[in-house]
């Protein structure tokens, strides 16, 4: 009821003047600058934190330091931290009077920042369990087979991590597609920085929610197929335990 | 091991760069001039009622989360029931979609020419630019967190224990209480953990439906981005602070519920 009905009102009033003036709405220079921004920061973010996010899942399980747990905790922060606050946190490091000298702010870098702030716990928290069940004695036996590190890495640890990363990956990009909190603070809406979402919403304040809901479709639809995509991927890491 | 120690270093200084360093930032301009100012937009009358909406508003929402995600986790994994998938899918939506989406979603069911725009009228029931549609907002973006949490958990206790119990004799009301309920406790409790972070920090869906009324229906966080767009930064950190040593003790709270979960 709280979740189906708006959606349904959503897409009803995307189509309600045809698909035509959906079409129209949709190829504006403005809407495909901000969905084409959009997707393609998601894009860039959530490879950033695949990869990174996989080395940091790695040294939290593998490696042993003091104060692991501590950090371990720490990953969570983005869960717990308003994105709005995440991003006056970003504007106040990497704003207009940088102590550090580095002044992002309105910039497509500042976007890519700001998503990367949340959706860094998304690939660690997909790839520690998996990592955690990885059976050390695997590696150490191809180990003394004369496997480098390098290769015990791409044919042993990797393809065991791949499910977990992928759907970390996925997470992080359906996450960054409709983030607005952290973005609207420290990219703003020039036209060179607005990310669909900030689209949206300067659009209904314009007063054009019929406009809106053509590109709010979009975000709709792209979540949906992640979504979908996540589920395909549980399905598939858990066909052998059903089996 | 060198490689070791560069891994250490880059997934460390990636933490520091992106999450430490600026909310430590955020602290310092905060306390940069004192207490005093930071008391001074804290105790300022917009300040209060704004965090008495979002308090309000995380009031309604998480209770109602609760005792609806636990029944949705009971539903998907006990029962089965045409559409069970559906329900599945859906419930993790508001996680993938846009909070801006889902604002503008309410915006057009409950807008003036929405789809109950008119009925509402003329009852003159204000939903949008009002408190209704912001616990509404807050009650759709933190849907799915206790459902979540509760749902492995319930897959791996199955229903042997919940079975003798009913052999015994035992009603369903004592099953649920007795057995279910003392099982999932702590998934359930990291789950409202999550949820109320979630309500206390919502943003995106909040901004669109409240309009952003200044002493009545502005939240903590819109206030924060309010105070921005004025130039008003000392104040919008003073604000922010209170939120981020929010979210520290949420963390800690979720540090300390979590090793339970995983036996």
């Amino acid at each position: 009821m709280i979740v189906v009905l708006p959606i349904a009102a959503l897409a009803w009033e995307s189509k309600r003047d045809g698909t035509h003036a959906f079409w129209q709405t949709i190829s504006s220079p403005e809407a495909v600058g901000a969905l084409k921004l959009t997707f393609g920061a998601a894009l860039v973010v959530a490879l950033i934190n695949g990869v990174l996010g996989t080395i940091t899942a790695w040294v939290l399980v593998r490696d042993d330091f003091r104060g692991r747990s501590l950090v371990n905790a720490v990953i969570d922060l983005p869960f717990a931290l308003p994105t709005i606050v995440a991003g006056l946190t970003l504007l106040a490091l990497y704003g207009p009077g940088s102590p550090v000298g580095i002044d992002v702010a309105f910039t497509r870098t500042a976007i890519v920042l700001a998503l990367c702030f949340v959706t860094l716990p998304f690939v660690i928290r997909t790839v520690q369990p998996v990592l955690l069940e990885l059976d050390v004695e695997m590696e150490e036996a191809a180990r003394s087979l004369g496997a480098g590190r390098l290769a015990v890495f791409r044919r042993i640890v990797l393809p065991n991590l791949l499910p977990g990363i992928l759907s970390g990956v996925v997470l992080a990009l359906a996450r960054a597609l409709g983030e607005i909190g952290s973005v609207v603070l420290v990219a703003g809406s020039t036209t060179h920085t607005e990310v669909a979402s900030v689209f949206v919403y300067n659009v209904i304040q314009d007063g054009l929610a019929a406009e809106a809901s053509a590109v709010a479709v979009v975000l709709l639809a792209a979540a949906f197929v992640l979504l979908l995509a996540v589920g395909a991927l549980r399905f598939f890491v858990t066909r052998h335990e059903r089996a | 091991m060198p490689s070791r120690l560069g891994l250490r270093s880059v997934a460390l200084g990636y933490l520091l760069v992106i999450l430490l360093a600026p909310l430590g930032m955020v602290f310092y301009r905060t306390f940069e001039h004192g207490l005093a100012p930071v008391w001074r937009v804290l105790s300022d009358h917009y300040t209060v009622h704004a965090f008495e909406i979002t308090l309000l508003a995380t009031a309604i929402a998480v209770p109602l989360n609760t005792v609806f995600g636990v029944l949705c986790a009971l539903a998907i994994v006990r029962r089965r029931f045409r559409g069970k998938g559906l329900l599945n899918a859906f419930i993790d939506l508001p996680l993938a979609v846009s909070p801006v989406v889902i604002g503008l979603a309410l915006y057009l069911l409950y807008g003036r020419s929405g789809w109950f725009g008119p009925w509402l009228q003329a009852h003159g029931i204000q939903v949008l630019f009002a408190l209704p549609a912001i616990v509404l907002a807050t009650i759709f973006v933190s849907v799915p967190f206790v459902a979540r949490e509760v749902i492995p958990v319930l897959r791996e206790l199955g229903t042997e224990q919940e079975q003798a119990a009913a052999t015994l004799g035992a009603t369903r009301r004592q099953r649920f209480w007795r057995i279910t309920l003392p099982s999932i406790r702590w998934a359930v409790i990291y789950g409202v953990i999550l949820t109320t972070a979630r309500c206390l920090g919502e943003y995106g869906a909040v901004a669109v439906v409240s309009g952003q009324i200044e002493g009545k229906t502005e939240t903590a966080t819109t206030l924060i981005d309010d105070m921005i767009q004025n130039f008003q930064n000392g104040d919008a950190y003073a604000v922010a602070v209170v939120l981020a040593a929010i979210a520290v003790l949420v963390l800690v709270l979720m540090t300390l519920t979590r090793p339970r979960e995983a036996l």
